[in-house]
Order: structure tokens, then C-alpha cells, then sequence
């Protein structure tokens, strides 16, 4: 990179950092989160859940593997988790423009600069995240150009789902059984699990009446902010409970079926966001490291009779999946397709496929 | 919370002696393994003859052996102590050997032992690697192409199949030793035959030179719970042994990816082997594809677990043994946060690098060559928010007078040279290439360094040109603070900017430029930890902790080991830190050396992982403003800090650093002795050669020189004539005015004695007298030392005590000190005084039973202590603290004893008497002490007379005599038995080496003599030759006799297996 630009990352209670800037030169302004994952940014940055959000990585040093080829299979990416970047921004505290690696096409920033996400580096990413931590998720704004105005607005307050949620159906080649996936924005490794595994899908938009599809499985896939905002895909959910068809729910999509089952959502204070987040399987000892992506949990306690806690966060106790007594329903709140992080919990995918009919 | 079969009485094998390969990390994990078994309320015994390390204090085990840990010794203590199960995986390669051994022989099943955490049948999978490589494969991963061959000639065949360069790798190894790349036919054969002098089978493998290497730290439970608790990237690639790789935490440049499928395989395969517990995997990977080699899977605690332990934070020895006694990982409470759970991934928020500490300058004709075969002998952690800075930070943690990665003294004749074949000093030459505008893509393609690490380095050298352009005056505030956070030391600065450090610091702190204390919690901040855990960093702008509280001490750590300091300092380190606490202090501890207890989570109320400079023990002052700093426990490194830190206006407990500069100036100190008329070896500082002729030859030859600059070769040395003299100074050393040279006269077939003594004001307050078995000449690290002492007079100990408690009053001592003695017919010398603790205080504390650390402290902090009765020191046992050297890894270095220390490292045993005390610590170093047949070669007339009593005694034992020519026929013209061997040319077929070769002898004693060249040639190849086939050696002459004395004493009788408590 030629000279340093400085740029300035504006939290709403009034807190600046005054760092460098790369990637787009433009200002930027979105919810402020942090995640601890110390790989995967070009994943991270792709994957739809971000919408709306300004992300801070807590791994200092930044870049150094530059962004790989995109590589697809089934003309669906595999090398990155959608078709651009989601997140607003990308706060850094090292950013290494020079990379290395056989795969690497080109710097992170060149990469942002294409998709015009700015980013800034140079700032004490630990104190931001303490931060956050400590007054949870902010509202934030990343000003590299002083001349231009930006206010802080909150994502939250607009339907992220529907932003990133495809606008027609997709299907892929059926080789066999077929699982409708509601995409409420739905990370690419969602879609590769189940072909891998020989399932067609068929991808549909988060608001559209799925039950119209015949298929052997549903999957209410992962997606941006709060899911009490999709209430047509609650209440499609909901209809779907009554039948026996097998539902898998990952992430929001957890959460919506909770929230279709009856049960209640809430907000955390900071989330997590993450591939080391310890989940306990209720009733065994077994312990799972999981990647995750969520700023909001269903509450366990207001799950209706038939459905159990399914797995448990072992660092703050917080739900992270439900299950159904004895309908093949169940849901994770992490990220068992991992892309970044561990694949201790694909098993899921294993269940899901095996309950399908 | 359990449970079921949990164990009553857990036998723990240490380490034993530190060598290379086998440091001190083996001290915190069976420190942190105690601990871990005592809370469960399990009863805990400790073999290790290690006397100088944490684990083995009164306060941890519940019995503590102070014996080799060799097959038998832990047998016959099974017999004793009736454990009910026993820990394999705390005490390095050494307990693991044992371990196995014990399994293959029986001995569990006949005492019914249970095996605690990995089964012994997992740890021969790993251990054996035919059975590895078939484990690996039958679930489908990879490993390298390898062929198991018990032959010379199947290596050869082997080797012609897959193709030169092919990798020879050596089972049952300590840090690779044997292994190697090999190039040509030849280099195997030689190679060969050294292997199957300490195994009979060797792999032949397909060479994997110039991959990446990783590693990543597994932890499984018996539940099937899996975590990577750490991965490390090694800068250096394959082909360099990872205890000689400068690595980093967590790996850099793999994708998540890459990461991720690592991860899972290692999961795989920790699974299938069934390890529980803790266990390191090995990976190469092509730098240009996602292709990948399992290398090995160490099942137990290792240098890399120690060292990932300390870069990310988790306990992993603590939890390895609450793992290995049933628990599952979601079960253990994680002790760092304190809030969250031990199953779950460390993720870090900084860069830790490791950088090995080498002392090949030590050796004589050794090979400076990095290769397969570690030769490190320590190492550092650095942490930072950035390459740049932790690298830099590494660097001067090194203490070898670089002052970072740049700003260096150093030439190179040969850059490509350099960097090609790596040596110690290679990362400098690559350095000085790419400041010489060598690209990138060149330096790469000659180092295999991948690209990214350049890149880094070229960001340092980038700030070095743009200061230079810089005065103090001028110098922006925006390049200061980012050279700085690039790892930029003042000194460094000021070198560039032609101003000095404190100008510099002064600078920077007008414009606010201070460094930030950052925590170390395992989660990134994700949850808010109770961790003591600290570091500094430019790269942040917030403090993490609560900085300036009341009653706070800081303690300087002894930072890297290397010859010459080492555990004992840890230990003296830790217990001052555990006294401060008990006092109701607050003690701070900085250190940087992840091998130690000191730096453990539990130890300090603060822990600062960091540089021991004058600029960042004065950072950390100013941010702590600690009630004092004490810096007698850490060795020569915080003994060296005292006068400037004092000028900085920093507050040092103990003995004034006025007085300390006394001690250490030797004219002052000289002044000092004629002042209270203690007598001194004569010396003199010189500054050229005539005056040093002349100053020599009035004293009289031979003489000790010690150059204040070192071209080649050994510092110190004795010199026996004009000649020699004259040679050392042109060839070894530069004698000017700027480079004196101190020559003392050497006083032949004298002994040494030593006093460890701690003082209040200038009082004495308790000492430990202890002598060495060696004659002077050989450095008191490498001597074999009895204390208390068994052949000393009466009078010359009188003398010893006065000497000391006058130098005690006379420099106001306050705090631990050591003094060194020569005595020769009661006629008694000062040569050394420091006003430290030294080496032997864990000993003789140990061995007394009084912990000298513990007093000094106290005293040192101003508490009176009620007077010790003379009775207390009166013991009726012996300690023998013997040396371990570790020559066998140090190709070419001649095995032989002198001024210069080159042990790596020390044991020590009790016993009924010296012989006994003595032959256990022999067998603890690994000599053999029940030789079936001897090599001997007794140098000059003189030693061959003085040993003719002994060598008729060995002849009484019935033990097989060889000797060379001379000494054989002076031993049959006195009537003793003996075959003469010849030395013939070539010399490869002399009947010498071949008796060496077919290990047809258990021992070899050569006693180097002074003269004829060509003898002295020979002599060293026999020493080599007996030292590369894992034969014992012996190489000075009255520790000859006492050998064969003690040998012949014991000879019928075995060695008692008394605990520590048992000497009364």
C-alpha cells in the first residue's frame, strides 16, 4: 500500500479510535461485534449472518494468508460462504497487506476495495472488544472521509433476513431425496453438507410458503439479527411442526423454530461470535468445540413440554440447541458446518439426513 | 466429584537431569501434575534425582526420591512405597523409556499398577514408528514413505529405493537425536552405525526438506472429548529440528481451511491411537499444495505442550492429569478465567514467538550446522500484537548482547552460505540479505522461509533506514511510536538516531509514547478473566489490569537457560516469590522462559512475561511502582541490572548494588580482599602481549587468561607455557586497550570448596561449605561437589567460615551470596564472590534441609530470624551433585572438562556415605557404574602412577582392562592385567576405535594430557568415539579414582532406596 490513510471508528457512546485505513475509502456504519476466531476471514466476512454488522477481529495480525481463488462446486462457491462480502466494515489491529499463500489471489484489502467494504487497522482491538464486552454491542461508524457525513444507524431496525435471503427458488440437481432450505441467509457450507451427502436442495426465500414444496426434509438455515422479525417464517415453521416431515434448524434458524414452537428469544449482551465455543450434549458427558455467529438465544426455560434443551454452552450456560421429544425436530445454535471452524458437530447433518424419509 | 477406581498413591516419574532435548519443562509439568493429584487428595511420590527443580521441594510431593529414574531404581521403589498406579507422562522422553520398560518386564501386573492417562500400548504405538506409521495409515492419513530397516546394509537398500536426500530417523530418540537428512551414501553408513548403537531399528524415509512444519497440542478424555488447545507455525522448515525452530503461536499463514483439516485429522488420529490426556502432533506441509505429513505424535507432555501452555495460557499439564485420573474436560474447572470451562479452544489475541537460545561458542571443534539433531539448549516466549515486535523482543531476550532483530554487530562473509545452511545465526543473515536488497522470492528460495516472515522482516528493516534519516531533535513522534510498536528497543533507536537510551526513553515518555499492559486470558476477551497473566505491548492503548497496588515486590527471573544457569535459578526464583506471599507481599515476577515454574499461573500475585532489559524492567517499575525490586535470585541477568536499575532510581532490596559492583569489579574486589587480608590467586588486567609475557612468567605457568573479547573458541583458558600463551592471544582473543586481558596465576592440584551463605547487614547468618571432587581447572558447574564435605581439614573449613563472615561485614551483605575457594595444604584463596544465590542453593538447601532462598528473603525483607544452632548443619548422610552433559548431541565437541562450563545440566543424591551419595548420582547422569570391561588411557606418567592403586582394584573386580599402547605397558609393568590396543592408519581400523565400535567396552577413562599434538588428536577421537555410541566417559583423573574406589566399594552390595524424609 502507497501512504497510510488515517481513518476514525465512532462508537455511539462517544468512544474514538483513530487507526489507518484499508480496503474501500469510503465511510461505513453498522452494528459493532466482535469475533474470536483467529482464522477464516475470508468465510467470516461472507457469511450473510453479518449483515448490518461492523465486525472487529480479536486475532491482531490480519491478512497474512491474503484471499484464495474462488474455487465452486456445483456452481455454488466453496471457497467463500455467499457471493460477497455481508459485513460493513473490518477492524483490525496488524493488517498485512503482503501475504502468502500457494491459493492467494490477492490482499484482503484489495479483495474489500473490489466489494467497496472499508476497513481500519492500527487500533487497540482489545480495548474495543473489553468494550463491547462491557456495555455490549454498540452502534459504530468507521469515517475515512471527514469531508463526507455519516450517521450511526441500527440494522437491526431493518429486515436484515430479507436483505440477504434469496429472491427467487434455486434447486439443484436431484440426485436423489431433497430437503427445501429456507434462506434466511444461508452460509454456502449449508448447501454443500447436504450435497455431499447426496440430498438435493431446493433454496427458497425465507418468506415463501414451503410446505408447497414436496420434499423429505425442511432446513430453516442460519441468518442475520433479531428472528422475531421474521414472522412469516415463524408462522410457515409453525405449520410445519404439526406435520412429521423432519426440520433441521441452524442458528436464527433455531431460533425461529423456537420462537414457532412457542418458546421465547432474547438478546445477548455481546453474542458469540466465534470457533471455540465449548457446547455440552444435555445428558452425556460429551462436550463439543463449535463455531458460532449469533447475537441473540432462545431463552430454555420458555420451551414448551415437548421440546428438550439439546446442547448447552459450557462457558455461560446459554441454550445452543433444542430437540423435540419425539418428532425428528432439532435445531443448533451453532454452526455445524463449521467453514470457519472445528467440525466437531457434522454429525448433525448425519442425524438430519438419516431421519429423512 | 470422582469417583470410581480413583487412585489412592500415585507414583510420578521426573526427568531427571537437564540436558538437551530434555529441559526444563519437564519441572513444570510434573510440578503442575502434583498439584493437580494433590487436589484430588491422591498421596504422590517423586522419583527424580533432579535436585535443583521445583517438583521435588517439600512442599508438593508427599515423598520425594532423589534417585536415577532408570528401570530398576523405579522398580525397587514400587517394591518400597506400593503405589497403586503410576504417571508416565510428565517426565519427558525419560520416564516414557522407563515406562515402557517397566510394562514390557512385567512389573505392573506383578505389583498391579495401574497406568494413569494414555495406555503404555498407545504410547508404544507412537514410540515405535512401524507401528506408528501403520496406525496412521490404516485410517487412511499419511505419513511419510518409511522403511524400517535393523541393518546397515537394508539402510543402504532402503535409502537406494526412495532416493537421496532420504531422512534417517531414529526411535526412542530425545529431541531427534541421530536423526538426520543424509545426502550420500557414505554420510548413511556412518550415520547407521551410531544408530544401532542405540536402537536396532532405524526408518529410511522420504525426505520432506524445505515443507512448512506445524504442530498442534491435542488434549483428549476418556469420555472421547477432543480439543487443539494450540498450533504453532515453525519459521524455520522441515529439516530443522522444532527444539531448534523459531516458531510461532498461533499458526500465521494456513487458511481456516487448512487449519481446520489439520485439526480434524489430529483428532482422528489422537482418537485412534487412544490417548488420554495430552499429546503433540507433527505435520510437514507442502508449501504449495494441501498436501500434508503426519511426523510423529509425542504421547505425553513435551517442550511444545510447555510452550503452548505459556502462549495461549491453559494449564495443559494441569488438566492432562485431572484427565489421566478420569475426569472429562467439561468437568475441570478452567483455573486461568476462573468463569469458563477447560473443554474448550484457546484463542489468542497476540503473537507469541519462541526462539532457541544456542551456546555452541562454548565448544570446542563443535558443528555450528542446524540440522535434524537439536543442539539448543534453551529457549524464550515473546509475546506481542505484532511479528515485528515479538521477534524483536525474542531477540534480546536471547541475552547475547543483540539488541533486536536489527542494530547488530555482525558480519557475514558468505550471505548465501549463511542462509542456506542455517547455523544459530542465521534469521540475522537473512536479514542482513534483504537490507542488501536480496528480494524476497531469493531469500525464500534460499531459506524455504515462507514469504510472509520476510515480509516482516523487511517492515523492521524498513523503520531501521527511515530513523536513520532522524536526529534526536528531529525525530517524528509518528515513526517513534511506530518503531516502537515494530519492536524497536530505545537502545536500538538511539544506536540509529546517534543519541543514547535514556535520551531516547526520556523522549519518548514527554510525548506519551508507553507501552501497554495487556492480559493474557486464553479467550481474546471475550469473558472477563482473573488471570495474572501479563505482557507489554505498543500495540494497544489501554491497560488491562490494576497497576500500582500497595506491598508490591518485583522479583527478576533468571530469563533463558543455557550453560551456566538454569532451573536452580527458577527455583530460587520461586521459592523468594512463594516467601513474599507468605510475608503478605504481593509479588511480581518477570520472566520470559517458558520452560519454568517461575512463569506458571498459579505462582505470583503478578506475572509479566517479559524482556529482562533495563528499559522494560524500568516500564514495568514505573507502571507497578513496586515497594523494590530484588535481583539476587535470578543469576547473572538481574545481577547485571542492579547498578543501572539503582541509577534509574529503582529501589533494590537486599545487598546495596553498590556493594555488588564491589564483588564484580575485580579491582575493587581485589582492594576489598587486601583490606580485610584475605589472600587472592596474583593477577593482573593486561593490554598487551609483552606485558602479559611478563606478568606470566614472574608468577610462574601455568596461567588462567580470561579476554574481555572473544574472537573463536573457548573465553576462558589455561595456558601452560610462553608458546601457548602467546598463540591463545593471536588466534583466540584481541588483547588492547580497549579488550584487556586478565591473567591470574593457576594453582595446580589444588581443590576447590565453595560457600553458599546467606547475611542480614553484614551478618552471617547460615552458609553451606561443599567441595569439589575435581581438582581445580575444571569450572564449578561441570564439578562433582559433596557437601557437606567429607576430605577437606578442619582448619581449612575454619578458615572458609572466617574468610566469609569477614567479605559478609566487610560488603554489607544483605541477601543469598556464593564465594569460591582454592585450598591447598590449608593455604586458602579467594577467586570468586557473588552476591547472589548461585547454582548449588537448591542443593545444599535441599540436602540441609533448610532453604536458604526462604531466609534470604525474609532477611532481605527485614525480618529477624532467630540464630541457627551449629548443630543443624551437622548431617549424617552425604549429597553428591554430579553434572549431565550432553555432548552426545553436540557433533564434533570434544567431551573433555575445563574452564568453561559445558554441562547442560545437574543431579544430585543422598547417601550413607560419598560412595554411595556419589554412584547414584553417577547412574543418575547415565554412567555405568557395573563395567564388564574398561578402555583406559591414563595420559601423563604422573596420572598413570597416581591411578595404578585403582587400576589393581579393577583388576581385583575381575573387569576386562583395554588400554592404548603407553598406558598398557606402564600398567603390565606394574603387574596389572591389561590388553594393549594400538592405533593404526587408517585409523578407523585401529584396534582402539574398533573395541569402541563393537562396544566392547562398558567405559572408557581417558585422561587428556598436556602436550604432543598428535596424541592429543587421538585422544580425541577416542572421547568422540565413546561419546557418539552412548558409552561412558571418563576424563579427569581424581574422579577416576573415586570411581573406581566406589565401584570397588559397592561392588557386592546395592544402593539404598531411602526418600528424602528418610535422612534424618
Amino acid at each position: 500500500m502507497a501512504e497510510k490513510q488515517k481513518a476514525i471508528l465512532i462508537l455511539e457512546d462517544g468512544l474514538e479510535f483513530s487507526g489507518y485505513s484499508f480496503g474501500a475509502k469510503r465511510n461505513t456504519n453498522g452494528e459493532v461485534v466482535f469475533n474470536t476466531g483467529m482464522v477464516g476471514y475470508p468465510e467470516t466476512l461472507t457469511d450473510p449472518s453479518y449483515n448490518g454488522q461492523i465486525v472487529v477481529l480479536t486475532y491482531p495480525l490480519i491478512g497474512n494468508y491474503g484471499i484464495p481463488k474462488n474455487y465452486s462446486e456445483n456452481n455454488i462457491s466453496t471457497t467463500f460462504e455467499s457471493d460477497k462480502i455481508h459485513a460493513r466494515g473490518l477492524i483490525v489491529s496488524d493488517y498485512s497487506e503482503n501475504y502468502s499463500h500457494w491459493n492467494a489471489e490477492m490482499s484482503l484489502s484489495s479483495w474489500m476495495e473490489k466489494q467497496n467494504i472499508p476497513g481500519i487497522y492500527g487500533i487497540d482491538t482489545r480495548k474495543l472488544t473489553k468494550r463491547l464486552r462491557e456495555y455490549g454491542v454498540m452502534l459504530g461508524k468507521i469515517v475515512v472521509d471527514p469531508t463526507s457525513n455519516i450517521h450511526f444507524e441500527d440494522p437491526n431496525k431493518s429486515n436484515l433476513v430479507a436483505e440477504v435471503s434469496v429472491k427467487t427458488i434455486l434447486r439443484t440437481p436431484k440426485p436423489g431425496k431433497r430437503i427445501v432450505l429456507v434462506d434466511c441467509g444461508a452460509k454456502n457450507s449449508i448447501i454443500h453438507a447436504f450435497l455431499r451427502r447426496n440430498i438435493g436442495v431446493i433454496r427458497v426465500p425465507y418468506d415463501y410458503d414451503f410446505l408447497l414444496e414436496d420434499v423429505e426434509g425442511i432446513v430453516i438455515s442460519n441468518g442475520p439479527g433479531d428472528p422475531k422479525i421474521c414472522t412469516k417464517t415463524i408462522d410457515n415453521v409453525r405449520r410445519a411442526l404439526k406435520g412429521n416431515i423432519p426440520i433441521l434448524g441452524i442458528c436464527l434458524g433455531c431460533q425461529i423454530m423456537a420462537l414457532a414452537a412457542g418458546g421465547d428469544t432474547y438478546k445477548l449482551k455481546y453474542g458469540h461470535r466465534g470457533q471455540n465455543q465449548p457446547c455440552n450434549e444435555s445428558g452425556t458427558k460429551r462436550c463439543y468445540i463449535t463455531s458460532q455467529n449469533h447475537g441473540y438465544a432462545i431463552r430454555t426455560d420458555s420451551l414448551p413440554e415437548d421440546w428438550r434443551e439439546w446442547f448447552q454452552n459450557d462457558n455461560d450456560g446459554t441454550n445452543e440447541g433444542i430437540i423435540h421429544i419425539s418428532k425428528p425436530f432439532f435445531g443448533a445454535q451453532f454452526h455445524p458446518e463449521a467453514s470457519p471452524g472445528p467440525d466437531d458437530t457434522e454429525f448433525i447433518f448425519d442425524m438430519f439426513v438419516r431421519a429423512l424419509r | 466429584m470422582i469417583r470410581k477406581d480413583k487412585p489412592q498413591k500415585t507414583l510420578i516419574l521426573g526427568s531427571g537431569a537437564l540436558q538437551i532435548g530434555q529441559a526444563g519443562e519437564f519441572d513444570y509439568s510434573g510440578s503442575q501434575a502434583i498439584k493437580a493429584l494433590k487436589q484430588d487428595g491422591v498421596n504422590t511420590v517423586l522419583i527424580n534425582p533432579n535436585i535443583a527443580t521445583i517438583q521435588t521441594s517439600e512442599h508438593l510431593a508427599d515423598k520425594v526420591y532423589f534417585l536415577p529414574v532408570n528401570a530398576e531404581y523405579v522398580e525397587r521403589i514400587i517394591e518400597k512405597e506400593k503405589p497403586d498406579s503410576i504417571l508416565l507422562g510428565v517426565g519427558g522422553q525419560t520416564a516414557l523409556n522407563v515406562g515402557v520398560e517397566l510394562f514390557k518386564t512385567g512389573v505392573y501386573k506383578k505389583y498391579d499398577i495401574k497406568v494413569l492417562g494414555t495406555p503404555v500400548e498407545s504410547i508404544m504405538n507412537t514410540e515405535d514408528r512401524l507401528l506408528f506409521n501403520q496406525k496412521v495409515t490404516e485410517i487412511g492419513l499419511k505419513v511419510a514413505v518409511s522403511k524400517p530397516v535393523s541393518t546397515v546394509e537394508e539402510a543402504v537398500g532402503a535409502a537406494r529405493s526412495i532416493g537421496f536426500p532420504v531422512m534417517c530417523r531414529i526411535a526412542y530418540a530425545l529431541g531427534g537425536l541421530g536423526s538426520g537428512i543424509v545426502n550420500s551414501e557414505n554420510e548413511l553408513i556412518e550415520k547407521a552405525i551410531r544408530a544401532f548403537a542405540f536402537t536396532n531399528q532405524i526408518l529410511i524415509e522420504e525426505s520432506l526438506y524445505g515443507w512448512k512444519e506445524v504442530e498442534y497440542e491435542i488434549v483428549r478424555d476418556k469420555f472421547n472429548n477432543c480439543i487443539t488447545v494450540c498450533s504453532m507455525e515453525n519459521l524455520d522448515p522441515m529439516g530443522i529440528h522444532t527444539g531448534d525452530s523459531i516458531v510461532v503461536a498461533p499458526v500465521q499463514t494456513l487458511s481456516a481451511t487448512e487449519n481446520f483439516k489439520l485439526r480434524s485429522i489430529g483428532i482422528k488420529l489422537i482418537r485412534h491411537l487412544g490417548i488420554i490426556g495430552e499429546c503433540n502432533i507433527q505435520y510437514a506441509l507442502n508449501p504449495k499444495s494441501d498436501d500434508y505429513r503426519i511426523i510423529e505424535v509425542n504421547a505425553r507432555l513435551s517442550r511444545s505442550s510447555a510452550l503452548a501452555s505459556k502462549a495461549t495460557g491453559y494449564p495443559l499439564a494441569f488438566i492432562a492429569t485431572k484427565l489421566a485420573l478420569g475426569y472429562a474436560l467439561n468437568e475441570v474447572e478452567n483455573i486461568i478465567t476462573q468463569e469458563t470451562s477447560a473443554c474448550f479452544e484457546p484463542s489468542l489475541d497476540y503473537i507469541a514467538v519462541k526462539f532457541p537460545r544456542w551456546d555452541l561458542q562454548k565448544f570446542r571443534q563443535v558443528s555450528t550446522l542446524l540440522g535434524s539433531e537439536m543442539k539448543s539448549v534453551g529457549e524464550v516466549m515473546s509475546l506481542g500484537r505484532s511479528f515485528e515486535e515479538a521477534i524483536q523482543k525474542a531477540i534480546r531476550m536471547l541475552d547475547l548482547g543483540f539488541s533486536g532483530l536489527v542494530c547488530n554487530d555482525l558480519e557475514f562473509e558468505n550471505l548465501e552460505e549463511e542462509i542456506k545452511k542455517p547455523t544459530d545465526r542465521r534469521l540475522f543473515a537473512v536479514t542482513q540479505a534483504l537490507r542488501n536488497g536480496y528480494s524476497v522470492e531469493k531469500v525464500h528460495e534460499l531459506s524455504k522461509i515462507t514469504e510472509w516472515f520476510l515480509y516482516k522482516i523487511k517492515n523492521i528493516i524498513k523503520i531501521e533506514k527511515l530513523l536513520e534519516n532522524y536526529n534526536l531533535e528531529n525525530l517524528p513522534n509518528e515513526l517513534l511510536k511506530e518503531a516502537k510498536q515494530k519492536g524497536f528497543s530505545d537502545k536500538q533507536i538511539a544506536w540509529l538516531i546517534h543519541s543514547t537510551e535514556s535520551k531516547v526513553r526520556v523522549k519518548r515518555k514527554i510525548v506519551g509514547i508507553i507501552p501497554s499492559v495487556k492480559q493474557i486470558d486464553t479467550m481474546a476477551a471475550e469473558f472477563p478473566a482473573k488471570t495474572n497473566y501479563l505482557y507489554l505491548t505498543y500495540n494497544g492503548d489501554e491497560d488491562d489490569v490494576k497497576l500500582s497496588e500497595e506491598n508490591q515486590i518485583i522479583v527478576l527471573g533468571s530469563g533463558t537457560y543455557r550453560i551456566g544457569s538454569s532451573v536452580e535459578f527458577d527455583w530460587c526464583g520461586v521459592n523468594t516469590v512463594l516467601t513474599l506471599s507468605d510475608l503478605k507481599y504481593k509479588p511480581i515476577m518477570i520472566n520470559y522462559n517458558p520452560e519454568t515454574v517461575s512463569t506458571d499461573y498459579d505462582i505470583c500475585h503478578k506475572l509479566y512475561f517479559e524482556e529482562l532489559t533495563l528499559e522494560r524492567v524500568l516500564d514495568i517499575c514505573e507502571k507497578e511502582n513496586p515497594e523494590g525490586v530484588i535481583v539476587s535470585m535470578g543469576g547473572q541477568i538481574p545481577n547485571n541490572l542492579s547498578t543501572k536499575l539503582h541509577e534509574a532510581g529503582i529501589k533494590i532490596l537486599g545487598t546495596s548494588p553498590e556493594q555488588i559492583d564491589n564483588a564484580e569489579n575485580r579491582h575493587k574486589f581485589s582492594r576489598i580482599l587486601d583490606k580485610v587480608g584475605v589472600d587472592q590467586p596474583a593477577w593482573s588486567e593486561l593490554t598487551d602481549l609483552a606485558d602479559a609475557k611478563k606478568f606470566s612468567s614472574s608468577v610462574g605457568y601455568p596461567v588462567l587468561i580470561r579476554p574481555s573479547y572473544v574472537l573463536s573458541g573457548a573465553a576462558m583458558s589455561i595456558v601452560l607455557s610462553e608458546n601457548e600463551l602467546e598463540e591463545y592471544l593471536k588466534k583466540a582473543s584481541d588483547i588492547s586497550k580497549e579488550h584487556p586481558v586478565v591473567i591470574s596465576k593457576f594453582i595446580t592440584e589444588a581443590r576447590e570448596i565453595e560457600v553458599d551463605a546467606v547475611s542480614q547487614n553484614g551478618n552471617l547468618f547460615c552458609y553451606a561449605i561443599a567441595e569439589h571432587v575435581e581438582n581445580a581447572g575444571v569450572h564449578s558447574g561441570d564439578a562433582t561437589i559433596v557437601f557437606p564435605p567429607q576430605r577437606t581439614y578442619l582448619e581449612t573449613v575454619r578458615r572458609v567460615k572466617l574468610i566469609t563472615k569477614r567479605i559478609a561485614q566487610e560488603l554489607k551483605i544483605t541477601g543469598p551470596f556464593n564465594i569460591q575457594f582454592i585450598a591447598k595444604d590449608n593455604d586458602v584463596k579467594v577467586i570468586e564472590c557473588n552476591l547472589r544465590a548461585s547454582r548449588s542453593f537448591p542443593f545444599v538447601s535441599k540436602v540441609l534441609k533448610i532453604n536458604f532462598i526462604d531466609i534470604a528473603t525474609r532477611l532481605i525483607m527485614n525480618i529477624l530470624l532467630p540464630p541457627f544452632r551449629s548443630s543443624a548443619f551437622d548431617l549424617d548422610y552425604v549429597g553428591v551433585k554430579a553434572p549431565m552433559f550432553s555432548f552426545t548431541r553436540l557433533k564434533g565437541s570434544d567431551p573433555v572438562l575445563g574452564v568453561e562450563m559445558a554441562s547442560t545440566g545437574e543431579v544430585a543424591c543422598l547417601g550413607d556415605d560419598f560412595d554411595e551419595a556419589f554412584l547414584k548420582s553417577l547412574v543418575s547422569t547415565g554412567i555405568n557404574i557395573k563395567p564388564k570391561s574398561i578402555l583406559l588411557s591414563t595420559g601423563t606418567i604422573k596420572n598413570k602412577t597416581v591411578f595404578l592403586k585403582e587400576a589393581r582394584l579393577l583388576n581385583d573386580l575381575g573387569i576386562k582392562l583395554f588400554a592404548t599402547v603407553g598406558t598398557a605397558n606402564f600398567l603390565k609393568e606394574n603387574n596389572i592385567s591389561v590388553e594393549s590396543l594400538r592405533w593404526s592408519s587408517p585409523e578407523e581400523n585401529s584396534e582402539v576405535l574398533s573395541v569402541i565400535k563393537n562396544k566392547s567396552v562398558d567405559l572408557v577413562i581417558n585422561i587428556p594430557r598436556d602436550d604432543e599434538m598428535k596424541s592429543l588428536e587421538n585422544d580425541y577421537i577416542i572421547r568422540r568415539k565413546a561419546v557418539d555410541l552412548n558409552i561412558s566417559l571418563i576424563t579427569n583423573i581424581e574422579f577416576a579414582r573415586r570411581y573406581v574406589k566406589a565401584i570397588y566399594k559397592y561392588s557386592t552390595g546395592k544402593l539404598s532406596v531411602k526418600s528424602w524424609d528418610e535422612y534424618l
